[in-house]
């Protein structure tokens, strides 16, 4: 057992620090006379990432577009179908890599719901010591630990380690979230939807204190939310999925500034403005988002896209570079075939 | 929803040939040679062998299990040692017996439950509702066959109103729906009711309060709604919990009526079960708790599928 | 028999809400609490206490023998020299019957329940927690023992092995187990979902770990519910089989047993005839109203 002091970074700045290629989830349905499973749900496909050391990865996208999905395979909370990852150049749950456990030394995360997270038995202090000594930390410095863990997210450590998660309010609780994420010294954050059901004072406190943390401790995060204001506001460079893949990709002021694809165009402008003079320009989505069990062929967007032509429906579009990000839409592509892509 | 009913069935099955496979282990791994209830035990080697190869004890018991299995499936449920019989005659006019009083004691049980169940859900004095709740918890926690006794005492003995046992006046057979059949049939199917009547009692009771203080009632109230009105709504809301209920109780009476028929020696399949015991009859006890069993996951199937119909929140398929 | 409460089994729905406490103290310190300050169930305790001490302490209580019998001092009226009960059909002291009575018929009643609670919320926390096969396999078996209504599954087992004290130990056990076996499974399974469990699996502890602080905490309060509600069922049913002769033997002292050899006195003295059953009645209300304390002592919304 080690003594749980911080993992040491390997590998430099230009290493990422997770690489996460080809991940694939699919849940089956049972259905059918025998409860076989006749269909899947395909909550993720093909979906590689990568999460630079130092910095904030936004994650947006509707519900059901598998966010949480991804977040939970990052964790190893699932286990993928397929697909790789490799942990500051150690692969993950391979022969010669590092085993889940050690993964989730240096992995945390950060749950949405601050009630269902915490155990309503335990006291705020006991949740808190649970994952030091399961690591095998004595009493006495897990108690250490705590106090100082409360400290960094701003609880008073002497009237909160007794009290139970009901007598916290919301902000409170996810701010012993957010310690219980820290307990381990982990190096990435994953923090799934950690503010949306947050009053908006509250939530404005949270992320304040999210980056104060982020520069005090050296973490990298990967941020998963629907808002994409607050996205905007604490990522470096943001990542769009759709239906179990990624549309769009590149650094922040590229895809608020200049979304490439028509999705991440019509989520942006859907945003509600108090400036009478932003006005929409864009045309909005149409129809309803699609069953994640029988996702539209070629490009899972086309049935929604006003732009889709036949060779949406015939060819998935890949994830292609163009000036500042990378978009996965044919009409980015050169040559692809679609009337407004520019020639090869 | 076929294809619902159609799965479930087919789920049946291995817990269908667990049932015969415990009911086959039962009787056969009690202590005591069941030939032992046939011949006296001083008979001959020879008689008892000669005995035994007829009823096939002298197989391994795998292949017992086997033969017994391939001839009920047919149908034939053996011949009662006792009486010569066939079981599954014996069994069946026991089963009808049984349904008559499981019949009458439902209906009775579950009238009353419903209705004082609502009162009470409904009642704005807590007297209402402090006596609702003694009287499912009275009903769940009296031993049903202690009561049989105390109402044939009152009734029987002391007051001499009614007949203490037995289905029908002397030296008749079957049931007819004359008053003298009735008259047997009071006590026993209060004595069988209070259980159900206590547990659904409490059911409707929480269900219908628990649908009382959703917003829904309020809105219909809101909108001016008749008070009956919102009852037929309100009752419809707290019916899949509370049929489940039933349909368990229903089929637990059905079971478990073995000690009040005991009491009133009620010819039903209790009764006969509890002869079978004593007698050591196996085919009996193995036919009869073939056909309860078999009846009650028939039963409970039926409920489910009955539940999953009428509430439309549960998925279906 | 009731052996499915209502408010467990339709569909699963057990409501576990993460049931809050009063400000800094336990939560098993403040049901006891709340226990201990419920005036129904203080009395119910009360009354089973007294039961089971004037059985231990009879000796010193000057009381009768309750196995001697007598030809001719059979079936005396309540209120004669002696017998202030009573006595039964061979002359047996009533009083004394009863209060030795109680003793096996509590012992009969809270035992097998206290096995079953072993046995079975050990499986159904397993099937519960591990899911997949092992949980499929686990309630499959279950299935076949739910095919039988409990009064029949009980008069199987006990006509099966035979009569005797044991014998209806085992069999009333077993027939226990799968209601608490399904209960512990649902609960867990609802408990596992929560997200505080996947926070501590992402702690990477080990599963027992996570049992033994996360989930049992949680778990173990509805469950006991359930299980308590289950002793007056056994009461009631190991009073039944010893009165269809298949339960306790004669001469051991049992209130079901004494139901069925009075029977014969009900033209005689029906009062003493039914006796024994108003003994088993009072410790079947005294253990459901235990029971619904409990789950209200456990249903606190601070």
């Amino acid at each position: 057992m080690d003594t749980l002091l911080p993992i040491q970074d390997r590998g430099g700045p230009a290493q990422p620090l997770l690489l996460a290629t080809g991940l694939r989830k699919h849940f089956p349905v049972a259905g059918g006379l025998l409860g076989r499973t006749t269909k899947v749900v395909r909550a993720v496909d093909d979906l590689t990432l990568s999460v630079a050391k130092g910095e904030t990865l936004g994650v947006v996208g509707e519900s059901g577009c598998g966010k949480s999905t991804v977040a939970r395979l990052l964790i190893r909370l699932l286990k993928p179908d397929k697909g790789t990852m490799v942990l500051d150049g150690d692969p993950v749950d391979e022969p010669h890599g590092i085993t889940v456990n050690e993964l989730r030394r240096q992995v945390q995360m950060v749950f949405q719901d601050s009630y269902a997270s915490l155990n309503p038995r335990l006291t705020i202090a006991e949740t808190l010591a649970f994952a030091p000594r399961a690591h095998g930390l004595p009493a006495a410095e897990a108690r250490e630990r705590v106090r100082d863990l409360l400290t960094k997210v701003g609880l008073d450590p002497a009237s909160y380690s007794t009290r139970y998660p009901h007598e916290l309010s919301g902000g409170q609780r996810q701010r012993v979230n957010i310690a219980r994420a820290l307990a381990l010294r982990p190096r990435l954050i994953i923090l799934d939807e950690a503010v949306s059901a947050l009053d908006k004072s509250v939530e404005a406190q949270v992320l304040n204190m999210l980056v104060d943390l982020k520069t005090e401790l050296d973490l990298t995060y990967v941020f998963i939310s629907h808002d994409l204001n607050v996205v905007q506001y604490l990522s470096d460079r943001v990542l769009v999925m759709y239906l179990g893949k990624i549309v769009e990709l590149g650094p922040v002021e590229a895809i608020y500034g200049n979304p490439q694809h028509p999705y991440t165009r019509a989520l942006l402008s859907a945003r509600p403005s108090m400036d009478p003079r932003k006005r929409t320009h864009e045309a909005p989505i149409q129809g309803d988002p699609p069953n994640p069990i029988d996702p539209p062929s070629g490009c899972r967007f086309r049935t929604r896209c006003p732009f889709a032509e036949d060779v949406c429906a015939r060819v998935e579009p890949p994830l292609a570079d163009t000036k500042f990000q990378a978009v996965a839409c044919h009409m980015r592509v050169a040559g692809s075939g679609h009337s407004k892509a520019m020639a090869a | 929803m076929l294809l619902y009913a159609l799965r479930r069935l087919i789920y049946l099955v291995p817990v269908a040939f667990g049932v015969s496979l415990l009911v086959f282990a039962l009787v056969h791994l009690a202590p005591g040679d069941p030939i032992s209830a046939i011949v006296p035990p001083d008979a001959p080697k020879e008689v008892v062998d000669k005995l035994k190869e007829y009823y096939g004890f002298d197989q391994p018991l795998p292949v017992q299990y086997l033969r017994w299995l391939g001839v009920t499936l047919t149908g034939d449920l053996g011949t009662s040692i006792g009486t010569g019989r066939s079981v599954a005659a014996e069994v069946g006019s026991a089963f009808g017996n049984t349904i008559i009083l499981a019949i009458s004691a439902t209906l009775f049980a579950f009238t009353l439950a419903v209705i004082l169940g609502t009162s009470a859900a409904y009642a704005k004095s807590r007297i209402v509702d402090r006596l609702v709740t003694m009287i499912s918890l009275i009903g769940v926690s009296v031993p049903h066959f202690w009561l049989a006794i105390v109402l044939v005492i009152i009734f029987a003995v002391e007051l001499g109103v009614l007949p203490p046992m037995g289905m029908g006046p002397e030296n008749s057979t079957g049931w007819t729906f004359d008053r003298a059949h009735l008259a047997h049939m009071v006590l026993p199917t209060i004595a069988l009711s209070v259980i159900p009547l206590g547990v659904v009692t409490r059911t409707v009771r929480s269900t219908v309060k628990e649908t009382l203080s959703m917003e829904f009632v309020t809105a219909l109230q809101a909108k001016g709604m008749r008070d009956s009105r919102i009852l037929f709504h309100v009752l419809k809301n707290a019916a899949p919990t509370c049929l489940a209920v039933m349909g368990l109780q229903a089929g637990n009476l059905i079971g478990g009526s073995i000690l009040i028929e005991t009491v009133f020696a009620w010819p039903g399949t209790g009764f006969l079960l509890n002869s079978a015991i004593f007698r050591r009859d196996l085919p009996i006890l193995q036919g009869t708790t073939l056909v309860l069993a078999g009846f009650f996951m028939l039963l409970n199937l039926t409920v489910d599928i009955i539940q999953t119909m009428v509430d439309p929140r549960i998925k279906r398929g | 028999m009731a052996l499915q409460s209502p408010s467990l089994d339709i569909g699963g729905a057990v409501l576990v809400k993460p049931t809050p406490t009063s400000a800094g103290r336990g939560y098993w310190q403040s049901v006891g609490r709340r226990l201990r300050r419920d005036p129904v169930t203080l009395v119910c305790a009360a009354i089973l206490i007294l039961l089971v001490l004037a059985s231990m302490a009879s000796p010193w209580l000057g009381m009768a023998d309750p196995y001697k019998t007598s030809m001719l001092r059979r079936l005396y009226p309540l209120g004669s020299p002696n017998h202030w009960l009573g006595t039964d059909e061979l002359g047996r002291d009533m009083f004394a019957r009863l209060i030795y009575g109680g003793r096996l018929s509590l012992f009969m009643g809270v035992t097998p329940v206290v096995f079953a609670l072993m046995i079975g919320g050990s499986l159904g926390i397993l099937a519960g927690f591990v899911g997949g096969k092992t949980n499929m396999a686990i309630m499959r078996v279950m299935d076949v023992f739910y095919a039988f209504p409990s009064v029949l599954l009980a008069i199987s087992l006990s006509g099966a092995m035979g009569a005797g004290t044991e014998n209806t130990l085992l069999s009333l056990t077993l027939v226990f187990i799968p209601p608490i076996c399904r209960v512990s499974e649902s609960v867990t399974t609802q408990v596992r979902g929560f997200d505080f469990v996947d926070a501590a699996k992402a702690s990477g502890a080990s599963a027992f770990t996570i049992v033994r602080v996360h989930v049992l905490g949680n778990v173990l309060g509805p469950i006991l519910v359930y299980a308590t509600s289950l002793i007056s069922v056994a009461i009631i049913l190991a009073a039944g089989l010893s009165f269809l002769g298949l339960g306790v033997k004669p001469p051991e002292p049992e209130w079901g047993l004494m139901l069925n050899t009075l029977r014969q006195a009900i033209y005689v003295n029906p009062v003493l005839a039914a006796l024994p059953g108003v003994m088993i009645f009072i410790t079947s209300i005294c253990f459901n109203l235990m029971s619904d304390g409990l789950r209200a002592a456990m249903d606190v919304k601070a």
